[in-house]
């Protein structure tokens, strides 16, 4: 069976929907977020499809595209595996990462339960590190209002240097909003400037060491701090992918828009 | 990327190497740490939090997974369910029953007043629509209570507490706890339990869960499973008595949570041996579900799909089995035929030859089982109007059931191979022939085991 | 005052401690992480299941059950009020 360790078929997902005339749209958005945040009922709120929702953890078990309209603008919502981390350890966890970081999301959404909102931030700082078009989704705040929780919004907003956006998914409470959030972000209408997240001094003496390089390898393909980590982490089933993604980009350039 | 781009990303996947070893953090502990600070600080500044250690949440948790009333609670909550289920469904399926098997009759006279052959008026009437009208009224009112209140269930929150109650049984079979939930998945319909069972990352764990979800019960054996227990166990009991019949049932599902744990143990001492691997599991907070939205969902996505999938077999099915049963080779029916080859080893396990028959063509969906079971009987010239569980009853008596006989079918049902959808699935989830057959033969086995010892014991002590 | 170490599961239900480190390698070590099982992280005991095992625990503003196999992987030390 192959489940772990082999690659998470992320090329052939994107690959078949970018060939789907269906899938032919402005703007390719990722959901990603905890298990049980909520994602597949965002997703259910603004593409009107039925994704199977629950509360349990782990139930959105295989990836669900759909699409909205937008102030005229076509937009393809995918829905990830719930994960608390990018650093996979799990099957679900690579699929997340992978289609994140080469799956070329014009934008990723990060459903967060605003009850429980600390352990979801580990998972925001880790989509923000990947990429610039972070959008904090802060979902399930009926419940949050409910256990007299109270979130500053603006002060995250600052703190994070992403937008965020309040939601009450189930009752569509924000979705409009948040779709107006995601065509800034999508489109290039939003400059995005997120905090990255310092870490011990000794790992960004490291991280210094193999920036500068890194950078003309990538050439902007993909982010060279985030690259700089995983290449220090040494986690050679990310590495390998990586690389591919680099040798195929090159290849692929002028088949893309 | 040129050759050249490729060389100097790889002397950097070195150069970074040669970087960690110098360090002298362990670099993935310290990255999660300083991620996590992070976060908590940000929370610190940007949330407000109360003190939680008396919540709504704990209470209920206080009851739902205590010493004393978790386990009692759970049987009690999957009996309420069947109850409902059954009481609720038993006048809206008379309703449904009366209106469909009297349009039959407008049926047959139609076919009468345009001179149709009986040939014809038999494949279309008594075959296909009959089959589809008892399909109709014995699943559709009972799927219609049963999704929304098992849905209610999940939205709620409750399956991983059961899970968590649960998961000892399962850490000492071998299995991974998460495997109770691709279990509870299975009620509604196996496929999509297997399908669930990609929740478990371990390889050898989510094979154990993918041969033994068939151990639970889906929709589409349910109504057997009710229809026998209201004629026969019920009737043990003062009656039909539905408490007893949900009693039954709710039985039923524990011995097959008792046959999976065995079979699970059994295959992680053998085929797929094993350690249990890392288990973590959240429990979420209790969400009221929106009833309305639950309502839709339930009936629409779950009792509609499974039901249109039954049907899509059910109308072929009625078919071919009424042709079978009524064309004969020689003096005798090629059901009569393939049943009486059938009928020895049918009745060393407790059932009889059309009881097997009528499982091996219901291979395709378990909902047509019982409706196959009927027409054959049927077609043995006692022909009578089925339109109540006592004329069912009456005909099953006729063909020299015993309460043995029906306690046998509830078993076989419950432990039988799986529906040919759910193979399917096995075969797509496995990639794997042999995995495939195995979901096929292990609960063959299971079935035919339990049912040849429940018939000679209760032979054996004289009980019938 | 010395403050002894002990593993997570010899936590009483009801009891607070402060993860100190997790003994795990691997696979089950970065799995713990991701959960915030981080050194500092201050984890509450909430409750058993009936057949005492997999204990639950608050991790971070969530409850996540553990069975002792892990738990016991998990050393900490007795949270001081300071
Ligand atoms: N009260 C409330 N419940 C919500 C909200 N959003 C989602 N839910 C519920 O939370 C549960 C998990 O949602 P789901 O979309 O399946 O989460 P996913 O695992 O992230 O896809 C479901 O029972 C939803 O009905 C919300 O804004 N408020
Ligand atoms: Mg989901």
């Amino acid at each position: 069976m192959g489940l772990t360790t082999q690659s998470t078929g992320i090329y052939a997902f994107v690959e078949e929907m970018h060939q789907d005339p269906n899938f032919n749209t402005d703007a390719v958005i990722a959901l990603a977020g905890n298990p049980n945040t909520g994602k597949s009922t965002v997703f259910n709120g603004l593409t009107g499809l039925n994704q199977h929702t629950g509360n349990w953890p782990g139930k959105t078990v295989v990836l669900a595209k759909g699409i909205y309209e937008h102030r005229g603008k076509k937009i393809t919502l995918v829905d990830l595996p719930g994960t608390y981390s990018l650093l996979a350890n799990s099957a679900d966890e690579q699929v997340a990462r992978d289609f994140i970081c080469f799956g070329n999301p014009d934008a990723t959404v990060v459903v967060a339960d605003a009850t429980c909102l600390e352990r979801n931030l580990n998972l925001v700082l880790q989509v923000m590190e990947i990429t610039p078009k972070t959008i904090l989704c802060l979902n399930l705040i009926d419940e949050a209002k409910r256990k007299a929780i109270r979130i500053d919004r603006n002060g995250l907003e600052r703190l994070l240097g992403i937008p965020v956006v309040p939601t009450v998914a189930r009752d569509k409470g924000g979705l409009a909003e948040l779709e107006n959030t995601i065509h800034e972000v999508a489109l290039g209408k939003r400059q995005m400037n997120p905090r990255q997240t310092i870490y011990h001094q000794a790992i960004e003496e490291a991280l210094r060491e193999l920036q500068a390089e890194l950078e003309e390898v990538l050439q902007g393909k993909l982010n060279s701090r985030w690259v700089a980590l995983r290449l220090l982490d040494g986690d050679s089933s990310i590495i390998d992918e990586i690389r591919r993604y680099l040798i195929t980009s090159t290849t692929q350039v002028g088949k893309e828009v | 990327m040129a050759a050249n781009q490729e060389n100097s990303f790889n002397h950097l996947v070195f150069k970074a190497q040669a970087v960690r070893k110098q360090m002298n953090t362990n670099l993935r502990d310290q990255v999660v740490k300083d991620i996590y600070q992070r976060a908590e600080e940000i929370a610190a500044k940007a949330v407000a939090l109360p003190d939680t250690r008396n919540d709504l949440d704990r209470k209920i948790d206080n009851i739902v997974t205590s010493r004393i009333w978790g386990y009692p609670l759970m049987f009690a909550l999957l009996s309420l369910v069947f109850w409902l289920t059954i009481t609720g469904a038993n006048y809206p399926s008379q309703l449904l029953s009366n209106v469909l098997f009297g349009f039959q009759e407008q049926l047959t006279g139609f076919f009468r007043w345009a001179g149709a052959p009986a040939w014809l008026h038999g494949v279309l009437v008594l075959g296909l629509y009959r089959c589809l009208a008892w399909v109709v009224s014995v699943m559709l009112p009972p799927m219609a209570i049963f999704f929304p209140l098992f849905t209610f269930l999940e939205d709620l929150g409750y399956l991983p507490r059961v899970a968590f109650n649960l998961d000892k049984l399962f850490k000492k079979a071998g299995a991974h706890g998460k495997q109770i939930l691709t279990m509870c998945m299975g009620f509604g319909c196996n496929a999509a339990g297997i399908i669930a069972c990609r929740i478990i990352e371990s390889p050898r764990e989510r094979l154990i869960a993918i041969l033994t979800n068939n151990f639970v019960p889906c929709n589409g054996r349910f109504p057997t499973l009710i229809a026998m227990a209201a004629v026969f166990m019920g009737a043990l009991a003062a009656g039909t008595n539905s408490f007893a019949a949900a009693g039954v049932v709710a039985g039923v599902v524990l011995i097959g949570i008792a046959v999976t744990l065995l079979v699970s143990r059994i295959l992680s001492k053998t085929l797929l041996k094993g350690v249990p691997s890392t288990f973590t599991l959240e429990l979420p907070p209790y969400r009221m579900p929106k009833i309305g939205t639950l309502l839709i969902r339930s009936i629409l996505d779950r009792t509609i799909f499974v039901l249109m999938r039954a049907v899509v077999v059910a109308a072929p099915a009625g078919v071919i089995t009424w042709i079978l049963a009524n064309v004969t080779i020689g003096d005798m029916s090629i059901v009569a035929r393939l049943a009486g080859w059938l009928d020895g080893f049918g009745r060393i396990i407790g059932l009889d030859g059309y009881i097997l028959l009528a499982f091996l063509l219901g291979l395709p969906a378990n909902e047509i089982v019982v409706p196959i079971l009927i027409m054959c009987y049927l077609a043995q010239g006692t022909m009578l109007e089925l339109d109540s569980i006592e004329a069912l009853r009456q005909l099953l008596l006729n063909n020299g059931w015993t309460w043995l006989t029906a306690l046998n079918m509830i078993l076989f049902s419950l432990l039988h191979f799986p529906c040919a959808t759910t193979l399917l699935t096995v075969r797509k989830e496995t990639q794997s022939t042999k995995w495939t057959v195995l979901a096929a033969l292990i609960p063959t086995g299971a079935a035919i085991a339990v049912c040849f010892l429940v018939a000679q014991i209760v032979r054996a002590l004289g009980l019938v | 005052m010395s403050i002894a170490e002990f593993e997570l599961t010899q936590l009483p239900v009801g009891g607070f401690a402060r993860v100190v480190g997790i003994k795990a390698e691997g696979l089950v070590r970065n799995r713990l992480l991701d959960l915030g099982l981080v050194p500092a992280t201050v984890v509450e005991a909430v409750r058993k299941s009936p057949a005492g095992d997999p204990i639950a625990y608050k991790i971070r503003g969530a409850l996540i059950a553990l069975r002792s196999e892990e738990s016991r992987q998990i050393t900490v030390r007795a949270l001081v009020e300071d």
